[in-house]
């Protein structure tokens, strides 16, 4: 099951010529880039690891693109997305963000039924690659 | 042109990737391409079309008014940009142009144009497009080197990144390599430094700028900064005549002007200020102007402000200059050497 999320998750996976691209859009805009990730596949866990600090005044996307690359090299099978923040007053959010890594398998999520007073039955979601595994072995790497 | 170019996302296996077979189209569009590229050995070049498409003219004619003197170093600019043009053209036809290794060194006195040149550097080697964005990030040793083990390669390495697509102007580079002391950071900064400008010679220049004994000390010890540098620029002085010529820009840049007298007077003081110790070109020239500014408004305000027009504001007398004190100690022989010149 893949994962989606982002600003372009109901596209094909971009390629490194788009990432590349969406970054120079963002530096342009005056944007500051961050690179997170995380092993957590629950739509819920929205604060994921950063990778280095985040990256501002920046010109070109060719050192963004360094670290990008550095995060996959060290965390080959865990999400990495990409986020460009804006700063500007009234705005000071999350601008654009997208996923630029995932892991190879993706297993998707499990339905958990818990029996509640009554005759209650809760429903939750669990991921199947987290299943009670800690962090950074939940993808095999 | 893009072709499909299937990127390895992490070896994903789901079924709604992108189609994998390359489209028929592209690949003939390619060769196609690859045939119109093979091009006649007396086919005309027009290397003054991509000149002009260039506005590198803009630029070094900007470079040329703006600028007074700095013979030697207009020359290599020239030649520089006549290089990177003709590897353009090259290119265009078809025949193979290595990417020239272009970090620079400019070494030279205080004073003497080196950072005003590396900015049109940045800019030239921007409409040559040999550089993406034509930006200048200028840096001392502070900015490289960090303060614990561990803290400078993350640190030079912000600094790159921030550079990327652009110039990185390191002033005053010798301080980077601190001889009397091994245990330094700086040559972890050095290294940092060596391995992107070999590396990534097409998304980054670097220039190293300092006083010229002290950056040939740094050469010696740093024998692999100094192969990698193709262009060693040596900054000369100002003649007296340049410096007037100087001081005329920088006084029409802020709307001043002198008077004939007052032309007469300065040139005098730059007769005597290049003798005198501390002195740094054009930046003693802004300095004096500085001061000549600061005098005229106290005459001016001391004047009691009757009968002042537009003109007074803008001219600067001779007086004003003649109150420096290079002139009293020229006639006193050099009491107080070594202060600041007021």
């Amino acid at each position: 099951m893949k994962i989606t999320q982002g600003t372009f998750s109901f596209l094909p996976e971009l390629t490194d010529e788009q990432v590349k691209a969406q970054i120079e859009y963002a530096l342009d805009q005056g944007w500051a880039i961050n690179v997170e990730y995380t092993d957590d596949p629950h739509p819920r866990n929205t604060y994921w690891e950063m990778w280095g600090l985040p990256m501002f005044d920046l010109r070109d996307p060719v050192g963004v693109m360094e670290e990008v690359q550095a995060c996959r090299d060290a965390h080959p099978n865990h999400y990495i997305r990409v986020g460009a923040f804006d700063s500007t007053r009234g705005w000071e959010t999350v601008r654009l963000s997208f996923i630029v890594n995932r892991p190879e398998h993706e297993p998707g999520f499990r339905l958990v039924r818990q029996e509640a007073q009554g005759r209650n039955i809760r429903y939750t979601i669990e991921s199947y690659a987290v299943a009670g595994r800690p962090e950074g072995e939940r993808y095999g790497d | 042109m893009e072709t499909e170019r299937r990127y390895s996302f992490g070896g994903r296996t789901d079924g709604d990737s992108r189609p994998e077979e390359p489209a028929p189209e592209a690949a003939d569009e390619q060769t196609q391409e690859e045939a119109a590229r093979v091009v006649p050995d007396d086919a005309p070049v027009d290397i003054e079309g991509a000149f002009r498409d260039s506005n590198v003219q803009e630029v070094l004619d900007k470079l040329d008014r703006e600028l007074v003197g700095l013979k030697p170093i207009k020359t290599r600019i020239k030649e520089t940009a006549a290089l990177l043009l003709v590897d353009r053209v090259r290119t265009d036809v078809g025949l193979p142009a290595a990417v020239p290794s272009l970090h620079m060194s400019f070494t030279g006195n205080p004073g003497t144009g080196k950072t005003t040149v590396a900015l049109r550097m940045a800019e030239i080697l921007h409409r040559l497009e040999y550089i993406r964005k034509g930006h200048l990030v200028s840096v001392t040793r502070d900015q490289l080197v960090g303060q614990y083990i561990g803290h400078t390669a993350p640190k030079t390495k912000e600094i790159l990144k921030k550079a990327m697509g652009g110039v990185l102007f390191i002033d005053e580079a010798y301080y980077l390599h601190r001889a009397e002391n091994e245990r330094d950071y700086g040559s972890e900064a050095i290294e940092t430094l060596l391995q992107v400008m070999e590396n990534q010679r097409d998304d980054i220049v670097v220039i190293l700028a300092g006083y010229k004994d002290r950056m040939d000390q740094f050469f010696q010890n740093n024998p692999g900064m100094h192969s990698r540098i193709a262009h060693h620029m040596d900054f000369p002085d100002y003649t007296a005549e340049e410096l007037l010529e100087i001081s005329g820009l920088m006084l029409e840049e802020q709307q001043y002007r002198f008077s004939q007298e007052a032309e007469k007077t300065f040139r005098e003081y730059i007769e005597l200020r290049i003798k005198r110790p501390n002195f740094s070109n054009a930046r003693s020239m802004r300095n004096a102007l500085d001061r000549a500014r600061l005098r005229q408004a106290n005459r001016l305000f001391a004047g009691g402000g009757k009968g002042l027009t537009k003109k007074d504001l803008m001219t600067i007398e001779s007086e004003d200059i003649r109150a420096s004190r290079v002139f009293q100690e020229a006639v006193g022989d050099g009491e107080g050497e070594g202060t600041d010149e007021r």
